[in-house]
């Protein structure tokens, strides 16, 4: 209690912040290497073992690499994007360097060359993409790059002062080893006012100094940028502008397009309406070119595609995994870049939890970290739920060897980790041949996206579910052009491929296609059913379904098949044939609990996570929390002995919107003495009353603190309730 | 009461049914059929009704778990979610809307929490004859109440309204035969609703007939289909919602704690009474924050890995950060901030980040400059590093926008690690998507139960007033030192206002009739004394002038009358 009065006076008398600072901390002896310095926290506090910082930076490594691959392909989508926006860059303003004076241009040059770049409503992912944008155009167009977001503009002052600063602080930039460094240094240090004549004079004075240089900057992509390099804006969020601001930039922006060339670029989240909305009036000073980004959810697929169904990557989530991360993505926030951090969680609690993580590495690697495993970690592999299925289907002398010769057990894991290995390549190859097969298929019977089938084949065994047959089904039904579309795409997966697995059925699948092409040239009679199944393809799956049972029945009545035909049930035999041979659910390898990461409720409980349905809980059902079986109750109800702001939290819930407090304060006292066992005759002395009094109004202010009611004045000695509902 | 509200909703609707609905619905027979046998029994008998309220809850139940066949979607199986921290059912209970309440609930389900463990309950008269006492519930309530009081255990809860009943027979600690007595016990209540019933029936029949659809029957007419009823229902828990909230009115007893004599509290006295109360689970309280405690080297790494760390969940967290800060932080630099603390801004952070840890002394035009400055000030000196403690991340003062937006963007540099707890129930509603990938949450779920005894006792709670013992010694103290003249004058305004205690549309004394009476108790002379008097009680802010609509100055004391008669009080025994 002591304590907490001096907490209290001291917060009360000193000012609003409380510190504890450590002084000490300045000169560190070197700068210790933060690899290091955070390793020393992976061990659950014990110290440090060779292992654990072994499989830490297996962990750094793994993430790396995945991240960059991730920023690569991120790049690589962008690029269309970006060549688009230069292509724009490029043609605007062309007049502006020919400094052609004639009437035409004079006119024209009231409207500002705008590009809407529509970004999509994954706002997360949009500071990347400008990033890229910024250090793209600065590399290869103006060194004039500003970028403003809305909460930096209140008003029109503070948009050309950042605009102007941005704008002379990348001139410093450029010109730092010159010496008018400093004249530039003073103009931007000067607390000058800011407009738009004092830049345009600015602007003419360096362009002209430029001019009369010798060019020799990097920026040499086009050689009529030298001269005069635009200025380009980007406005992030345009959304969140204000209109007036916006329109007030933009229309004395155009009164000074023929001395400044700028250039827009507005970043939208929702749709290109969304300007017209906005500027009402100034858009026509716009000339709006608008260029669409690729959709989050085939940027998601990409980076799947690149960073899960591969085995470059030793890493893998398994089935409940990976469904919370997509599930986040698809009905949360449609961020790429959430996503990944889910990736890197999962990763590193896959490494933090699972000890044998440090097998989780490439197959070369593997080998050595397996013949220097350790006793213990022996015996833990020995303990993995799929290394005991394994042994179990062994000869008995097989097995007591496994279990008890350790050099034996090594000589297995290497061949299984190899087994796995093997296992993922054939998995993937086949994975995304029958996504080829089947993405065409109507109404997608066994998911559009890879990432849906992806789920279901490491679930359970694919071709038991219900999906599966009506899928094979329609696929015998597929047009030939269309059969041989999906051929070239699974011999362009197989060609990527770098396993040599599956080199057979490469072939077979090249002959395949051979025959058909052959089929194609030969027989020009059978032309008459192939168009005929050409008109099926386009019904629904109603009609599909109905005609495959007319062409059942034609089939038993004339057996005769046509060529194509017998080829056609080859091929969906063979992919048949290649699922059930190669898709098994990853759960059933020897070594899945190495690779996979299982933990799909820590997943969703550090990123997804419902407070009030904890608090909720913890308000009804203290047993959860607290095991004491005198908290234990069967249904809603709750002992009178639970914690104090449960009886409380328990009564306001029969209230409507108003709560009487006396009324709630002697509920309160009736449950609370009824717990205490005192006898109810005697009345309790005074002084235990006014504890319950005080417990009382400790429960009713911590359940202000957290938002269930607030004080009201509607009637004297009330509160209000702020939920509605059981909550 | 409400039965009868819920009744009437339900027959309105009724009136709307189209003859197309009815000849669909008659088409329809099985499930018509059904249905009349359904609404017919409603007719006959309420408690039947009732029945069918129930069977109304368990489709609402049924559509609940639809939705929660939707958070499955979102989420693993049933089990993680237990791990999560809630029960299966958890989603829809907290989501779900409320029925309608009676006053008198709290008191009933009080002793049925004080029944739980099978002990007698411990009614104190006192309590219940107040209990009696609330107005608004008709007479017969408070009457049967106190029946309720004698009759044993049993009968107790005859009156008790059907969501307890059913909770009870749920628990199944009554034989059947209670819901008969039951409505034997409450007659009066249902046949006004059943002859309130039967008007409207005759009401809708009349209008029928006057619509020429004579040959509907007022039982047909009230064929519904399935379908339509289930609409109804959730129709009803909406309109019921805007019920609610739509009328001023609220029943509730008109009780005060001024009669129940017991003084408030100041926050001293209340932590001295607190101390003397241990509270219970000690252990298992151990346990969990034992639990807690072993995350810390995760937490760590987590944070050195570039998230930051928010911890939800009942109960004050403080101590547990306390615990990480003494065990984690020692050697490295941290800030502490006090986010319950009423004066806490976002500039006083950033001025101890820039002032204390990177000892700046220059002054910063904005707090956007004075962030930029210290992004600068990391981007530039990678040796930096700072651990930022924010307790109650969701108070007051730094739930705004822009303090979000900026503690999220200090957040959100690599040297800088966050570790926050917060604690409202809409917490989470401060972040959009963009801030939320500032903050790059880590969420760890602390339930501590431990009491919040800093952060409420700034509050300003309705029953700890801190001002109540100050403006009554104030009062003494200003009144002392006035003239004896003034000190009548102010005597006179205060039995006035004691007067009218009653009159809830008093708005003060005017200030004419004030002089008026002031004159005839030969206190001032003219009203320029008055005034000057006055002027002195308004800079003690004792008196509080206010125009009323017709132009005439009105004077009113603005303290409670509990204080005023208290004083006066005093006052007497002084004089």
């Amino acid at each position: 209690m002591q304590k907490m009065a001096a907490t209290l006076g001291f917060l009360s008398v000193d000012c609003l912040v409380s510190f504890h600072i450590k002084k000490n901390y300045r000169k560190f002896q070197g700068l210790i290497s933060f690899l290091i310095f955070s390793a020393d926290y992976f061990n659950e506090g014990e110290s440090l073992s060779e292992d654990s910082k072994l499989r830490f930076d297996t962990c750094q490594l793994l993430w790396q690499q995945m991240k960059s691959e991730a920023e690569e392909l991120q790049e690589e989508l962008n690029k269309n994007l970006f060549d688009k926006l230069i292509e724009f860059l490029e043609k605007s303003h062309l007049e502006f360097r020919k400094k052609s004076t004639n009437w035409n241009y004079q006119i024209k040059s009231r409207e500002i060359p705008t590009a809407a770049l529509v970004l999509g409503v994954n706002v997360t992912d949009h500071d990347l993409t400008f990033k890229g944008l910024t250090a793209m155009l600065r590399d290869t167009i103006t060194p004039y790059v500003v970028s403003l977001q809305a909460k930096e503009c209140p008003d029109v002052k503070h948009l050309l002062q950042k605009l102007a600063s941005q704008v002379m602080g990348c001139h410093i930039d450029m010109e730092s080893t010159e010496e008018e460094e400093e004249e530039c240094v003073q103009l931007s240090q000067k607390k000058m006012h800011y407009s738009m004549a004092f830049l345009s004079t600015w602007y003419r004075n360096v362009t002209q100094k430029k001019g009369s240089e010798s060019v020799n900057k990097k920026i040499t992509s086009s050689s009529q940028w030298k001269k005069s390099p635009p200025i380009v804006i980007i406005l992030k969020d345009i959304e969140s502008f204000s209109t007036k601001v916006l329109q007030d930039f933009i229309i004395i922006s155009s009164q000074y397009l023929h001395q400044l060339p700028i250039v827009l670029v507005l970043g939208i989240a929702t749709s290109p309406i969304i300007i017209h909305r906005l500027l009402p009036h100034a858009v026509s000073f716009l000339c709006i070119e608008l260029l669409q980004s690729l959709s989050c959810k085939e940027h998601l697929a990409k980076l799947l595609d690149k960073l899960l169904l591969t085995t470059r990557f030793p890493f893998k989530l398994n089935e409940k995994a990976l469904q919370v991360l997509i599930n986040i993505f698809l009905y949360h926030d449609f961020s790429v870049q959430n996503f990944i951090k889910g990736l890197q969680l999962a990763i590193l609690e896959h490494f933090y939890s699972q000890p044998l993580s440090i097998l989780c590495c490439d197959l070369p690697e593997v080998k050595r970290r397996i013949h220097s495993l350790s006793e213990d970690q022996c015996e833990s592999i020995r303990r993995l739920p799929s290394f005991m299925r394994y042994v179990e289907k062994q000869t008995p002398e097989k097995q007591v060897a496994s279990l008890t010769n350790e050099r034996f057990l090594k000589g297995r894991m290497e061949r299984k980790s190899l087994s796995l290995h093997i296992y993922h390549e054939n998995f993937f190859i086949v994975l995304k041949c029958l996504h080829a097969f089947t993405s065409s298929l109507p109404k997608y019977p066994l998911g559009r996206q890879i990432r849906e089938l992806y789920c279901a084949c490491l679930e359970k065994n694919i071709w038991e579910s219900q999906e599966y047959e009506p899928a094979l089904q329609l696929l015998r039904m597929l047009a030939k052009d269309e059969l041989m579309a999906i051929l070239h795409k699974c011999v362009e997966v197989f060609r990527s491929s770098p396993g040599k697995q599956l080199g057979s059925t490469a072939e077979k699948l090249k002959e395949f296609l051979a025959q058909f092409q052959s089929l194609e040239e030969s027989n020009e009679e059978e032309n008459g059913s192939g168009s005929q199944q050409k008109g099926l393809q386009k019904t629904d799956l109603y009609h599909l379904q109905k005609s495959l049972l007319e062409m059942k029945e034609l089939r038993s009545s004339n057996k005769k098949q046509t060529k194509f035909e017998v080829q056609r049930d080859k091929v969906v035999d063979m992919i048949d044939n290649l699922v059930r041979k190669y898709l098994f659910p990853p759960d059933t390898q020897t070594l899945y609990e190495v690779v996979y990461f299982t933990g799909a409720h820590t997943l969703r409980e550090h990123l997804n996570a419902a407070p009030r349905i904890a608090l909720h809980t913890a308000l009804n059902n203290p047993y959860h929390y607290l095991k004491n079986q005198a908290l234990k109750s069967e249904d809603d109800s709750i002992p009178n002995v639970a914690p104090d702001i449960c009886i409380a939290y328990k009564l306001h819930l029969e209230c409507s919107r108003l709560i009487n407090v006396v009324d709630w304060s002697e509920a309160f006292a009736t449950v609370v003495t009824a717990a205490e066992e005192t006898d109810p005759n005697s009345t309790a002395s005074e002084e235990i009353k006014e504890i319950i009094h005080a417990r009382f109004i400790r429960a009713v202010s911590e359940l202000e603190l957290l938002g269930f009611i607030k004080p009201t004045k509607q009637k004297t000695d009330h509160v209000a309730r702020l939920t509605w509902g059981g909550c | 009461m409400s039965h009868l509200k819920q009744q009437k909703v339900k027959m309105l609707e009724v009136q709307f049914v189209g003859d197309d609905d009815v000849l669909n619905h008659i088409l329809d027979k099985e499930e018509g059929a059904k249905f009349r046998k359904d609404r017919a029994q409603v007719l006959v008998n309420v408690k039947k009704l009732m029945k069918k309220q129930e069977n109304d809850q368990d489709e609402d139940d049924q559509d609940d778990l639809k939705d929660e066949n939707y958070v499955d979607i979102l989420g693993a199986d049933s089990q993680e979610y237990l791990k999560n921290g809630c029960v299966a059912s958890g989603g829809n209970k907290v989501y779900s809307f409320q029925t309608r309440k009676k006053p008198e609930k709290m008191a009933e389900l009080a002793y049925e929490i004080a029944k739980t463990s099978g002990k007698s309950v411990p009614l104190i008269c006192k309590n219940t004859e107040k209990m009696a006492s609330t107005p608004q519930s008709s007479k017969k309530q408070s009457t049967s109440e106190k029946d309720q009081l004698k009759s044993d255990e049993k009968n107790e809860f005859l009156s008790t309204p059907y969501r307890l009943r059913k909770r009870l027979t749920a628990v199944s600690t009554f034989p059947s035969d209670t819901e008969s007595e039951y409505s034997d016990s409450n007659s009066e209540d249902d046949k006004g609703i059943k002859q309130e019933e039967e008007k409207i029936s005759e009401v809708l029949m009349d209008q029928k007939r006057l619509t020429k659809h004579s040959s509907l029957s007022s039982s047909s007419c009230k064929k519904v289909s399935a379908k339509k009823m289930k609409k109804d229902t959730t129709t009803d828990l909406v309109e019921e919602y805007f019920e609610a909230h739509s009328s001023s009115k609220v029943l509730t007893s008109d009780r005060t704690l001024q009669k129940l004599k017991r003084t408030k509290l100041d926050q001293q006295t209340l932590h001295n009474l607190l101390s003397k109360f241990s509270p219970p689970f000690s252990a298992e309280l151990k346990q969990l924050n034992e639990q807690y405690e072993r995350l810390f080297h995760k937490w760590m790494l987590q944070l050195h890995l570039g998230f930051n760390i928010v911890l939800y969940g009942l109960g004050s967290k403080k101590e547990l950060l306390e615990k990480f800060r003494a065990s984690m932080l020692q050697d490295s630099v941290h800030v502490v901030i006090n986010g319950f603390f009423p004066g806490i801004t976002v500039k006083s952070i950033l001025n101890s980040i820039t002032e204390e840890i990177l000892e700046h002394m220059g002054t910063f035009r904005s707090v956007l400059d004075q962030l930029d400055w210290i992004i600068n000030r990391f981007k530039d000196d990678s040796s930096l590093e700072l651990f930022l403690l924010i307790h109650n991340l969701d108070s007051q003062m730094l739930r705004g926008d822009k303090s979000q937006q900026i503690l999220g963007q200090l957040s959100s540099l690599p040297k800088i690690y966050l570790i926050a707890s917060i604690d409202h129930i809409n917490a989470p509603l401060m972040w959009d998507h963009s801030k939320q990938s500032l903050y790059n949450w880590l969420w760890y779920e602390t339930t501590t139960y431990r009491p919040y005894t800093e952060e409420t006792s700034y509050e300003n709670s309705l029953l700890v007033q801190q001002c109540g013992t100050l403006a009554l010694s104030s009062l003494i103290h200003v009144f002392r030192s006035l003239t004896p003249n003034a000190r009548g004058i102010f005597r006179l305004l205060i039995k006035y206002q004691l007067e009218n205690e009653e009159n809830p549309s008093y708005i003060g004394l005017s200030f004419q009739d004030f002089y008026q009476q002031c004159r005839e108790a030969f206190l001032v002379n003219s009203d320029l004394t008055l005034r000057a008097q006055l002027t002195e009680f308004r800079d003690h802010k004792l008196l509080r002038t206010k125009k009323g609509t017709d132009g005439v100055e009105y004077l009113l004391i603005p303290i409670d009358t509990g204080t005023l008669s208290d004083f006066l009080e005093k006052e007497d025994k002084e004089a």
